[in-house]
């Protein structure tokens, strides 16, 4: 991989490797097991933003039902784990043994057929991505196509997240229902339970975060990143130019998908299940507020707001359980009102030139030289 | 149709063109023909349908009835990109631009390679579109800006951009619409030689409201009034006719 002063500018090469310190090292050594663990379930939300920082903060694609592929996601590997734990010899007092438990509450006799792809991980692995990825292709085809955008996307996308939610918990002897899918025990023969299986488990997860992040960073460097950007203020002028904008606009749309949806398996595989609640509407709005909160056009920043709004939310909902919906609402007008740009604005906006000040004040007494501390100042944004 | 045989030495022939908004004919039975290489000019009153005309050619509106033939192609059953990449180049009246891309990037957009989201993730900036861009922002007089991000620029300096980014398509036909409008003086002195610049080795098709302007660049000038065609021909036989004077260069 080729992290060169072109692929990162400074500032950005300061944040990667302040996060890579942060997540590889002081984490890991500061941290006992049960908070790492929660450390990494806001990091598969991360996954999430960086997907929407790609479709919403550069294509200014707003969808409002990540949730839905970040629950594909999930429930692909999910399905996996249930059925490796699910072994004849475990659920040999099942009335039909060798299924999940679940089917045989519901009366289900016999595996369904869209059930067996999961027996093999690797197919598990290509589904994960091909099922969000397929299906954000035909809602962004069928949408955007047809000229749908903004606001009327968004309450499609919504939509969307209620109605997968509503045929999740509906089909209880085919997804689990209501409870989702509970008891996942192991990954080919690996107990994924214990300690020391999620310590491996957070790190295998960070490093699939870095591959997200340089994937996006790469696509970001791209014409195809200026073209979203373009696209975001001018979609005549870009059509006008000889692009099709509904095709950029599907690919963003499965990019963030299928960012969302390994999120979505990284959650099953941490945290130990999948359940609907993950799925739908509240949960898909929440995944935008940590965009919002981490500043939609920074990759990085999304990865912070995805961990702070989920810290936050950890240690409000353990004190003050009933505040937590209302400080989220407030987070996020904050966010529309005070800071449009999130975190990584306020950084760029305030921290940034101060820093450059610094550094440029500290270096002019050393070399006794002209002040160059405005010029330093002014390209941060 | 209205004539005997196909007119192959046409670029574009637009034929018995109509568009109906709610019953409402913008555009009325309209039939107009540009040869290579001319100078097409169209004038009228507000509301004439002047600008739905070059949204017609250029596949913003999709048209009622009636053909337009680019180079013996149908456009009216092509969609927006493809137009474009058939040799039609469109500049709106508002100035259009990436506001938060620089002029080089803005420039590069433009550049006709790559124009697929595979081929997009795949574009590189070699030689060849660095040469192109910076010999297009010379000719806009941008060329000290290439870094600059076009919200910064004025708002004359965006109508340049923005033909800039007509140029570097390298289309066959350009459709420019008041491309002089809410200039200064020298400014529109500026573009008026940038244009004459341009339009050499294609056909172009303007909308302009400045008489001094349409009677420096214009071969033929195309009058219309209530979406029909009110007179045709050389600026000297248009500005002459009783009722164009009539209708719209009377007051």
């Amino acid at each position: 991989m080729i992290i060169n002063s072109r692929f990162f500018n400074r500032s950005e090469l300061i944040g990667f490797i302040a996060l890579a310190a942060l997540l590889f090292v002081i984490l890991p050594l500061s941290l006992d097991v049960f908070r790492l663990n929660l450390v990494a379930k806001y990091l598969t939300y991360a996954f999430v933003a960086i997907g929407l920082v790609l479709c919403w903060g550069y294509g200014g694609i707003l969808s409002l039902g990540q949730g839905v592929f970040f629950g594909l996601g999930g429930y692909c590997m999910a399905m996996f784990l249930k059925l490796e734990a699910s072994s004849v010899e475990n659920t040999k007092i099942q009335s039909t043994p060798g299924i999940p438990d679940f089917m045989d509450w519901n009366q289900i006799t016999a595996l369904p057929f869209f059930w067996q792809p999961f027996h093999s991980l690797t197919l598990t692995i290509l589904l994960i991505i091909l099922v969000p990825g397929l299906f954000a292709l035909i809602i962004g085809t069928a949408m955007f196509k047809r000229r749908v955008g903004g606001t009327y996307f968004a309450i499609i996308t919504q939509a969307v997240a209620a109605i997968l939610t509503i045929l999740i918990v509906g089909q209880q002897g085919y997804t689990g229902g209501i409870n989702g899918m509970t008891d996942l025990r192991t990954l080919k023969g690996w107990d994924i339970r214990p300690d020391h299986a999620k310590v491996i488990l957070y790190f295998f997860e960070v490093f699939l975060l870095f591959g997200c992040i340089l994937l996006a960073q790469f696509i970001r460097l791209t014409k195809l990143g200026r073209i979203l950007v373009a696209m975001r203020e001018q979609e005549d002028r870009v059509r006008f130019s000889g692009y099709s904008v509904a095709n950029f606009k599907i690919f963003a749309f499965c990019m963030a998908a299928v960012f969302a949806a390994i999120g979505g398996a990284m959650f099953a595989l941490n945290v130990g299940f999948m359940s609907p609640s993950f799925v739908g509407i509240v949960p898909s709005i929440e995944m935008v507020i940590y965009t919002a909160v981490g500043g939609r056009m920074s990759i990085f920043g999304a990865v912070w707001g995805a961990m702070l709004v989920n810290f936050a939310k950890t240690s409000l909902s353990e004190s003050f359980p009933q505040l937590w919906l209302f400080g989220l609402g407030a987070l996020f007008i904050a966010v529309v009102l005070a800071f449009p740009n999130g975190l990584s604005g306020l950084w760029a906006d305030y921290v940034q030139p101060r820093i450059d000040r610094l550094l440029a004040s500290r270096k002019s007494k050393m070399s006794n030289g002209a002040d160059s501390s405005v010029a330093a100042g002014a390209p941060a944004e | 149709m209205l004539i005997g045989h196909q007119p192959k030495e046409f670029l574009l022939a637009v034929e018995a063109l109509t568009v109906s908004f709610d019953g409402f004919k913008a555009v009325n039975n309209l039939s107009f023909y540009v040869e290579e290489n001319e100078i097409r000019v169209i004038i009228g009153p507000n509301g004439a349908g002047k600008t739905t005309v070059l949204d017609l050619i250029c596949g913003k509106t999709k048209a009622t009835s009636g053909s337009i033939q680019f180079r013996g192609k149908e456009l009216t059953k092509l969609k927006e990109n493809e137009i474009v990449q058939t040799g039609v180049g469109r500049k709106f009246q508002t100035p259009s631009v990436f506001e938060d891309l620089t002029v080089f990037e803005n420039l590069e957009i433009s550049f006709p390679r790559g124009r697929t989201v595979f081929g997009s993730l795949t574009f590189q900036r070699d030689a060849a579109v660095k040469a192109r861009v910076e010999e297009v922002a010379e000719m806009i007089f941008l060329k000290d800006r290439l870094h600059t991000y076009a919200d910064q620029l004025s708002h004359g300096q965006k109508q340049w951009l923005e033909i800039g980014m007509l140029l570097i398509q390298d289309p066959d036909l350009l459709m420019l619409d008041e491309p002089v409008a809410g200039m200064s003086v020298s400014e529109r002195a500026k573009t008026a030689e940038l244009l004459n610049r341009i339009i050499k080795d294609r056909s172009v098709l303007v909308i302009e409201h400045d008489m001094k302007f349409v009677e420096d660049i214009a071969h033929k000038v195309t009058v219309l009034h209530q979406g029909q065609i009110l007179s045709e021909g050389t600026m000297e036989k248009v500005k002459n006719d009783p009722k164009v004077i009539e209708v719209y260069l009377g007051h």
